[in-house]
């Protein structure tokens, strides 16, 4: 049996991991486009901060991990599947052949139309290079423009902040993480963000970026514009599926795949930030582009490719980001469902917030702002469709109370 | 051999002792707020529960962790490295039962690790309410049971 991995993100290892645990026989290739030992996008941001170095990005920090476990790595970019003939035609030349494909190849960020964007100084931050990039170009007292506030711009944020850079930041929205958090949350990251004196212009485009000698000119909608050294693209990401055009595999968002991650096509499974796959939340299909959702991708589909029919319930989107120190999550359906009731506690001053929200007497989404303890309790409670009973009650009056909403249901302390 | 802590939440008196003991021993200090073992207090219904990780055979912080500083040690217990960990908090929304904890004053994070295999908590609980016992034994079962229906894979087979 040969497993082919598509892709050395955590999707891939994690699946590679579980594929060796349980087809002990197995031949495992793991495959990557970039030339670097499998890292973690999402340790960028800490490698940015001098938190750790290009080695603390690795996901498996033990260097003879692959060696003793038998994956093999390869490193080449796929560029066409052929489903029927189950072979990977890699883009500089020769083939492989699979007896299960994971597709794992993650997402790229975009390139909104703005011209300007190519010009060099200007970098997205999504790989290992890149942020070596960035390193080369973001020192003390360096002027940077930040292209984005969404959650992954709210984590390179903090990242550059820490790299004592004068920091702009640019989001064309009405708020910062607008699909992570409501306006009232959004409102406080901001006012904190200025309070710590970095500029946030929300309802801002960067229209045009232009260079002159050593320096960009950054033209915003509003007519002014900024000067920069380096300006940093968060404008959102999509999945990597063009090279499977053609291949009859079927993508939409991203590579659609079924309650067992198998894609359209046999023996094709697919994981991570590529993966069309069931939303705990709302029962549809859809990509969740986060690390802890490509975790259990990783391991459920392995599991299926292995022979252990192991079906996928759904995955909770959840986020936890930290904004120059000041911490906020968010769990599931934080927006609500329809008919649901919703409970909140706020402390614009101290800057505190949580937010529940309810179906029926069951938690549907959770967010807060300046919360850590216990937080955890709110995949849980949405998970397992805990029901709440009285509790909801308690909550409804006292949101804060969640963590002991739990422990007591889970008790049968009703 | 696989050990844990087992819990029997009828025994406990709350009188905290065990928070005490394990913030001492782990942060140097009597403070609750920097233990990992907490004890829920539901006055009301005059009842206290001890409740702390239950160092899940799948476990999701340890999953979740993007920089591999979650292991496994001889006991089956998940151990955070310091060195490792960066503070990104994913294992703690990761973890079904809210049982890691973020330490602000470090940058890290903090969950129980069985203190080596010689719980502080367990030697001052006045009680038994909470003992240190072989897994097989203590039917713990019960409460992975209760984990896996978070996950996402119905079947957490190991
Ligand atoms: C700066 C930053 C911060 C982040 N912070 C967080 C966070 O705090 N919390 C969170 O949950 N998520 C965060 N994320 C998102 C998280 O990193 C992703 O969700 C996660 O990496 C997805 O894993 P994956 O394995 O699906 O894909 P990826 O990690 O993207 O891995 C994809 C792999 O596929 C390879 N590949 C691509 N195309 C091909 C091809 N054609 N052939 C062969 N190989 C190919 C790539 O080289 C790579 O090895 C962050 C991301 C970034 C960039
Ligand atoms: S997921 Fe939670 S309960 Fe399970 S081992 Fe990790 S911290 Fe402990
Ligand atoms: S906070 Fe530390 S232990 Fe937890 S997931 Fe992040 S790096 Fe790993």
């Amino acid at each position: 049996m040969h497993h082919v991995i598509l892709g050395a993100g955590p999707a891939g290892v994690i699946a590679a991991d579980t594929l060796r645990k349980h087809d002990a026989g197995a031949k495992i290739t793991l495959m990557s486009a970039e030339d670097e030992p499998p890292y973690s996008r999402m340790a960028i941001p800490y490698f940015l901060s001098s938190q750790i170095d290009e080695e603390g990005t690795y996901l498996r920090q033990d260097h003879g991990h692959y060696k003793n476990q038998g994956i093999e790595l390869l490193r080449a970019r796929a560029g066409a599947v052929d489903a029927n003939n189950q072979t990977i035609a890699l883009e500089d030349g020769g083939e492989v052949q699979y007896d299960r494909l994971l597709i794992a190849t993650g997402a790229s960020p975009v390139h909104p139309r703005v011209e300007g964007l190519d010009l060099p100084g200007v970098h997205t931050c999504w790989t290992l290079e890149d942020a070596r990039a960035i390193l080369d170009r973001a020192h003390k007292g360096d002027d940077v423009v930040l292209m984005g506030a969404g959650f992954i711009g709210s984590i390179i944020l903090e990242a550059l902040v820490s790299r004592d850079v004068k920091l702009n930041v640019v989001e064309m929205g009405d708020r910062m993480v607008a699909r992570m958090m409501d306006e009232t949350a959004g409102g406080m990251l901001k006012r904190w963000c200025e309070e710590h004196g970095v500029a946030v212009l929300t309802g801002t485009r960067i229209t045009q970026i232009t260079r002159s000698k050593d320096r960009l000119d950054v033209a915003l909608s509003s007519g002014k514009s900024l000067r920069a050294k380096l300006v940093v693209v968060a404008a959102g990401i999509a999945p990597n599926i063009g090279f499977l055009e053609g291949s009859g595999i079927k993508t939409r968002q991203g590579v659609k795949v079924d309650g067992f991650m198998r894609t359209s096509a046999p023996h094709v499974y697919a994981a991570g930030d590529v993966a069309q796959a069931k939303d705990l939340s709302t029962g549809e299909f859809s990509v969740l582009a986060i690390q802890p959702v490509a975790a259990d991708h990783g391991r459920i589909a392995a599991l299926n490719m292995a022979g252990h029919a192991t079906p996928h319930a759904g995955s909770l989107n959840m986020n936890v980001l930290a904004t120059i120190g000041l911490v906020s999550s968010s769990f599931g359906a934080w927006d609500g469902v329809e008919g649901g009731m919703s409970a909140a506690t706020s402390d614009a001053d101290a800057y505190r917030y949580l937010r529940l929200e309810f179906d029926g007497d069951r938690l549907a989404g959770a967010q807060g702002v300046g919360l850590t303890d216990h937080i955890g309790v709110a995949r849980g409670l949405i998970g397992t469709r805990l029901r709440l009973g009285r509790w909801k009650d308690v909550l409804m009056k006292s949101p804060e109370r969640l963590a002991e909403a739990y422990v007591a249901c889970a008790q049968g302390i009703r | 051999m696989q050990k844990a802590l087992v819990i029997d939440p009828v025994k406990c008196t709350g009188c905290k002792q065990c928070e005490l003991a394990c913030s001492y021993v782990k942060e140097g200090e009597f403070n609750p707020a920097k233990s990992r073992i907490r004890v829920f207090d539901f006055h009301q219904d005059a009842r206290f529960v001890p409740y702390t990780c239950t160092q899940c055979a799948e476990a999701w912080c340890q999953r979740a962790c993007p920089v591999d500083a979650i292991t496994t040690n001889e006991w089956g217990v998940k151990e955070v490295h310091d060195g490792l960990c960066v503070g990104c908090k994913v294992c703690i929304i990761a973890c079904p039962f809210g049982t890691v904890n973020y330490n602000a004053s470090t940058g890290k994070v903090i969950k129980c690790d069985e203190c080596g295999g010689d719980p502080a908590c367990v030697k001052a609980c006045p009680t038994d309410a909470i003992i240190y016992m072989d897994v097989e034994q203590a039917g713990f079962g019960k409460m992975r049971q209760w984990a896996a229906k978070t996950d996402t894979a119905a079947q957490a087979t190991q």
